[in-house]
């Protein structure tokens, strides 16, 4: 019975009505999409990503399409953690009733830990997302979230600074996730989004020079599906952490399949771009495709392979 | 913002490389002029913004030039291919900024919005001159369409095989009273749009003294203001091209 499906799923304590989540950056503050959907058929929204102070982001072009996918170098334009906290988030909460995950950036170990705690402060913010995927400035520019000292570091002050459920938001750009995420773990993380973008490239081959402004960018979109999944069934199966899927989720079914690799909630990050609908689309596609698998709860696939 | 399927009623080439679309849907559409239209094309992953230069009852007309694969492709597209569009996206112009004369300036494909522009200034009972400028002879398109709503159009080329030889600043120079230049300055235009290239848009907002708004181009990703791909800065901050533009007026533009 397709009416009977239960899609909810528990999240560190919180319940999400199901398990999709607009992925940071690709959502704006939630508030940006209100007149195009009814916002509260989704699970949670993961915010854009904020810092400390407000930025303007990379020059344009930031954007370049590619097979299946896309590259962003936005740059991590945002109107910084003090707008987050006192305007965009309140705004939101007040039209939305899900889970309200705020993103936060960082480019020092203590620029992490007074954003988190502004958030913390925050009562419109139910869920913070760490995205080490930026560069340490003070460290030789290396991103936090390509070393296993530097993730730990950031995770371990910014959970002394908040009560909230912390998810450390991994880059696949690394050898090895599963060391990255046991760090995490280990220095008390209570979940892993994983993956951020691949970094890519693409040359305009009339005017011989590169698509993007900043050269490179992050590479999104259904192309990096296989690799996301993958990462995420590792990280599933070699922490005991609940994991927030992402990458190149397009449709129902990927998101059947993150569950199935391990996720308990599954970001759709590029595809909004492409289509606004893709969120609400995948949220009523998910009961009778559970209906076709003889799932008739989320819950109850998280892992199973 | 809907989305919405709409039907290829023609795909016709009308100058070099540049093709008119007309798509046709069920039920009505609501398109202002300098809005534009975020087209899906099967196969490629990110829509394609088109300005709109026409909005039919139950349709939009659109001009593109085959610049890439995916313009390539929409120029093999038969009549009857279905397509889904997000609208109206975007901005739009003012023309009830416009106090009796309006000069409207396009360079290249920019001539497309202009004429939707040329439709609502005419019905608001405005007068309406324009500016057209391309590279060469077989590049010139809409200045027809102009003339039969009795706009008067000055075209500028390049290589001076029709009108005057050179940019669309030559043209306005050869052609029209600049304000505060002429004893006579009620024949002068008030306000000015403009939509093409970069640098003939600096050009114009340099030369004309007058208040003007600039229709500008950049790369997108969502067309709709949540993924920040389009930011550009502005005298005003920070804005993105899909919705705080894609018009601004010419004083709000960083060259």
């Amino acid at each position: 019975m397709v009416a009977d499906k239960n899609l909810s799923v528990s999240l560190c304590g919180l319940t999400l009505k199901n398990p999709v989540v607009p992925a940071s950056g690709t959502f704006g503050f939630g508030i940006e999409l209100a007149d195009a959907m009814d916002l509260d058929v989704l699970g949670g929204i993961s915010l854009k990503g904020t810092t400390r102070e407000p930025r303007y982001g990379n020059p344009t072009p930031r954007i370049a399409e590619c097979t299946a996918g896309m590259i962003n170098s936005v740059g991590l334009q945002n109107p910084g953690i003090e707008a987050l906290v006192s305007d965009k988030a309140p705004a939101l909460r007040r039209i939305y009733g899900g889970v309200i995950i705020a993103n936060i950036s960082g480019y020092s170990v203590e620029e992490y830990a007074y954003n988190c705690a502004k958030a913390d402060a925050c009562a419109a913010i139910d869920l913070l997302e760490v995205n080490v995927s930026c560069p340490n400035v003070h460290g030789g520019g290396m991103a936090f979230g390509t070393d296993p000292k530097s993730a730990a570091a950031v995770t371990a002050a910014v959970k002394a600074v908040t009560r909230k459920p912390v998810f450390i938001k991994l880059s696949p750009n690394v050898t090895d996730i599963v060391s990255i995420a046991r760090a995490c773990e280990d220095a008390g993380a209570d979940g892993i989004t994983l993956i951020n973008t691949l970094l890519g490239m693409r040359i305009d081959i009339k005017r011989r020079k590169p698509v993007i402004a900043n050269k490179m960018g992050g590479f999104s979109g259904p192309a990096i599906f296989p690799v996301a999944l993958r990462m995420v069934w590792q990280v599933a199966h070699a922490c005991s952490l609940p994991v927030m899927g992402c990458g190149g989720v397009a449709r129902a079914e990927d998101v059947v399949e993150m569950m199935m690799a391990g996720a308990t909630a599954v970001q759709v990050g590029a595809e909004n771009l492409r289509n606004p609908q893709a969120c609400p689309e995948i949220v009523s596609a998910l009961p009778a495709l559970m209906d076709t698998l003889g799932i008739d709860s989320l819950q109850e696939i998280i892992g199973i392979v | 913002m809907q989305k919405r399927i709409f039907r290829i009623a023609s795909n016709e080439g009308v100058a070099r490389d540049t093709f008119r679309l007309v798509l046709r849907t069920e039920g009505t559409v609501a398109v202002r002029s300098g809005q534009f239209v975020d087209i899906a094309l099967p196969g490629f992953y990110l829509r394609r913004p088109i300005s709109v230069s026409d909005c039919l009852p139950d349709g939009v007309v659109l001009y593109y030039k085959v610049v890439g694969e995916g313009t390539r492709a929409m120029s093999e597209m038969a009549p009857g291919t279905e397509l889904e569009l997000l609208l109206p996206l975007g901005s739009g112009f003012h023309p009830e900024k416009c106090r009796e004369h309006a000069l409207l300036i396009g360079g290249g494909l920019g001539a497309a919005p202009l004429y939707l522009l040329a439709k609502e200034l005419l019905a608001a009972g405005k007068q309406v001159t324009a500016v057209l400028g391309f590279n060469r002879a077989d590049e010139i398109c809409l200045a027809e369409e102009l003339r039969a709503l009795g706009v008067p159009v000055h075209i500028a080329t390049m290589d001076g095989s029709v009108g005057t030889k050179g940019f669309v600043t030559d043209a306005i120079a050869a052609n029209l009273v600049i304000p505060g230049s002429a004893p006579e300055s009620r024949s002068a235009f008030d306000r000015f749009y403009t939509c093409g290239p970069l640098p003939m848009m600096k050009a114009v907002c340099t030369a004309l003294d007058v208040p003007g708004e600039v229709s500008l181009e950049e790369r997108m990703g969502c067309g709709a203001g949540f993924c920040y791909g389009c930011s550009i800065q502005t005298a005003r901050g920070p804005k993105r091209v899909c919705v705080d533009g894609p018009v601004f007026d010419k004083e709000d533009v960083l060259w």
